[in-house]
């Protein structure tokens, strides 16, 4: 026993110089955000050949604007899936705060500086209780936030069935500032809430203990437990700042469209798990990075502009190219779990560990060690 | 307490029962009946069916016929939950299935109104490449989980994603009209009184018993949720088990995909069957399967897929708005899933043993 578990230790270092000789030291979980960030760079060069006006400060800068609330709710989800869950109410969610915003604003002619605290805190609270459902009685993430999903939307309806727009003073202002820019360009001001939530977001994650702890959780959530780690809290908060960001995202999206509807952001969860992939985090949880996440939703951006430049490609192809890259980074993902795996290291070893069974799902996975 | 004075065999059969009751299908036969009874409280002529030109009529038929879809799509979906998966893409299946027979049938309207006869492909031809195409979306779906290696809802993701925009792009984007009138049958038309719909959820749903209850694949599949790695060492073909729960499941929402398109005579590449993956998810749980696998009950999936519509359609006879229905689904998710967690049974089993030594 002892004797084979030394040998793959020692295996390692004889086999890798030969395979990757005078190589920086590269994570092979590091791989897929290097392949997102790649892709995109081809993506956006081969929009700036084919298309005059493509290759331009503005175009780049148009992918934040277009995409700040998807940024916003898929830095969310990124943690959820970092955890090891996933979050299917964000779109609803986020169609609940524009409902909200609308209704009290326009409606009720309540203050925004009073109903914006108040929607923030309706999502944050919605994720709450999404998180302590999921850690207390140990369901699947997936089925929680289903029914999340289908409270948030039939929320909205009884709100009203309709679009209600928005006129007041303060959103129309707000929708109407630019941020100027070098080369006569500019961002609006969801740009700026968006990077502000991804910054804070990347320090989250990557500088503080809560982020450590969720990486950890989303390896194996046992060893966490084992380790100490709070566990519940961090899973509590990680479907609470889900919740929130999604509130953030509809104010966000208020801002972009002026109006309140029921059916704002349909499918936006589905946009998000796609940036989010492409992003390079693994859907098992325990890997991935949040910037990759805001180059998951650059990609997909690309993917809408390239559509729009071509004219003659309708809209309904985003949603087949993005299926397709789904599936490519998820199939790469696949080999790159299994590539280790054959060299022999002990992050393989973990690797397979976190896979019980190929018909596994991560969410599933989670709900049985947490129970 | 009377069993316990019966003769042993006799109790041991009766606990047995009663536990196959309590544990399946006791729950969902006790909401559907609540329900129900809830629509006679309120409509006394609830429960009466007339016949008209030889058709049965009434609100119950009316509720099975509404329900033959979701019933179709929960059945083929429990199998998939029963070897420990999930497939969100049958919303997305049943548009396509629908998307590909209203593309191929084609039929105009005649100048002089009425819809004619005559289809752009022989109606058959239309059918099986319907459930041809659904089966083979289904196939995807197995390859991906079981060969790949890949978490089925992630795989079903990528068609859940991308299938709706197929869908689109067989229609070009348009409700594509259905002119062809005996397709109509599918979905409207009644055979002996009954609605044809009715007669096609009995044929899965006894095609699917006898195989899963007089064979011992049902065995299997349950082997396969319950422990691939160990139904694999037992001899099971875990793979190809899993492989063809999916691929029968797509043929479901195939068939979903059919009749729908029949009932609403035109597809509709983005909105056909929108959020009915998650109806019949919660069909299948509330049906009493568990989404952990294993053990499977298929009428539990049908009773399910009659409350959710009973539901639906008492929320419309009562008066009540019917944007209430997706928050009154979301409180019996969270319910159910609730009552169905480890946590709340093993209270509730203490509680009973309490019971019993008091």
């Amino acid at each position: 026993m002892r004797n084979e578990t030394d040998s793959r230790f020692f295996a390692a270092p004889r086999v890798l110089p030969a395979r990757a000789p005078a190589r920086p030291r590269l994570d092979p979980r590091h791989l897929p955000f290097m392949v997102t960030l790649g892709l995109f760079g081809v993506m956006f060069g081969a929009g700036s050949i084919a298309f005059d006006g493509f290759f331009s400060l503005q175009v780049f800068l148009n992918l934040f604007i277009d995409n700040a609330f998807l940024l916003i709710s898929a830095v969310g989800m990124t943690f959820v899936i970092i955890s090891g869950g996933i979050d299917l109410s964000v779109g609803s969610v986020t169609a609940l705060t524009t409902m909200v915003l609308a209704h009290l604003v326009e409606n009720r002619g309540w203050s925004p500086a009073l109903v914006i605290p108040l929607v923030l805190l309706m999502g944050a609270t919605i994720g709450l209780i999404h998180g302590v459902v999921i850690q207390y009685f140990s369901l699947q993430p997936f089925i929680v936030t289903l029914a999340g999903m289908f409270l948030a939307r039939g929320l909205c309806y009884l709100i009203s069935v309709d679009s209600i727009a928005i006129s007041h003073p303060f959103f129309t202002d707000v929708s109407a500032i630019r941020y100027p820019l070098p080369f006569e360009t500019s961002v609006s001001v969801n740009v700026v809430m968006a990077l502000g939530v991804l910054l804070g977001a990347v320090y989250l994650a990557h500088f503080t203990r809560l982020g450590r702890t969720l990486y950890a959780i989303g390896g194996s959530e046992q060893s966490a437990l084992l380790m100490g780690l709070p566990v519940a809290r961090t899973k509590i908060f990680v479907y609470t700042f889900s919740g929130f960001c999604s509130a953030l995202a509809g104010i966000a999206f208020t801002f972009y469209m002026l109006s309140g509807y029921g059916l704002h952001a349909q499918g936006m969860e589905m946009d998000a798990i796609a940036a989010v992939v492409v992003g390079g985090t693994l859907l098992t949880g325990g890997a991935g990075h949040v910037l990759g996440t805001l180059v998951g939703v650059l990609i997909y951006g690309t993917i809408q502009t390239l559509i729009m430049f071509e004219g003659s490609l309708s809209s309904w192809w985003t949603k087949i190219v993005i299926g397709l890259l789904l599936l490519v980074f998820c199939l790469l993902q696949k080999v790159l779990a299994r590539a280790p795996a054959r060299q022999g290291s002990t992050r393989a070893a973990r690797q397979d560990s976190a896979q019980p069974h190929p018909v596994s799902s991560p969410i599933e996975r989670t709900a049985q060690a947490g129970g | 307490m009377s069993a316990a004075t019966k003769s042993p065999g006799a109790s041991r059969a009766s606990e047995s029962l009663r536990a196959l009751i309590r544990g399946r299908l006791f729950w969902p036969l006790i909401t559907l009946a609540l329900l129900l009874s809830f629509n006679l409280a309120f409509n006394a002529h609830f429960f009466s069916v007339t016949v008209r030109d030889g058709h049965l009529y009434g609100s119950l038929i009316d509720i099975l016929n509404r329900a033959a879809p979701l019933m179709i799509v929960a059945m083929g979906l429990t199998l998939v939950i029963a070897t420990h998966g999930i497939d969100i893409s049958v919303g997305a299946v049943v548009a396509i299935s629908g998307a590909v027979a209203a593309t191929l049938i084609g039929g105009q309207l005649s100048p002089g109104g009425g819809a004619p006869e005559a289809a752009g492909h022989p109606m058959p031809l239309v059918i099986l490449a319907a459930l041809g195409v659904a089966m083979a979306l289904g196939m995807w779906n197995g390859a991906l989980i079981s060969f790949f290696g890949m978490q089925p809802i992630i795989a079903t993701l990528i068609l859940l994603v991308a299938g709706r925009g197929v869908a689109q792009l067989i229609t070009g984007g348009q409700i594509i009209t259905i002119y062809h009138t005996p397709y109509f049958f599918i979905g409207n038309g009644f055979l002996a009184g009954l609605p044809f719909s009715l007669f096609i959820v009995s044929a899965v749903l006894l095609f699917l018993l006898v195989l899963t209850r007089r064979t011992a694949l049902g065995l299997f599949i349950e082997a396969v949720g319950l422990n691939p790695v160990a139904a694999r060492f037992a001899g099971v073909r875990a793979r190809a088990i899993t492989f063809w729960a999916y691929a029968f499941c797509g043929l479901c929402a195939g068939i979903a995909g059919l009749i729908i398109s029949s009932n609403v005579k035109s597809a509709d590449g983005n909105n056909a069957g929108l959020l009915f993956e998650l109806d019949a998810i919660l069909a299948v749980v509330l049906g009493g399967t568990s989404l952990n696998g294993g053990r499977f009950t298929l009428v539990g999936s049908v009773l399910g897929a009659l409350i959710i519509q009973t539901l639906t359609t008492t929320i419309y006879s009562v008066g009540v708005p019917p944007e209430v229905t997706l928050v009154v689904k979301a409180a019996v998710v969270f319910l159910v899933s609730i009552l169905q967690s480890d946590r709340v049974r093993d209270r509730i089993t203490s509680m009973g043993k309490l019971g019993e030594a008091l």
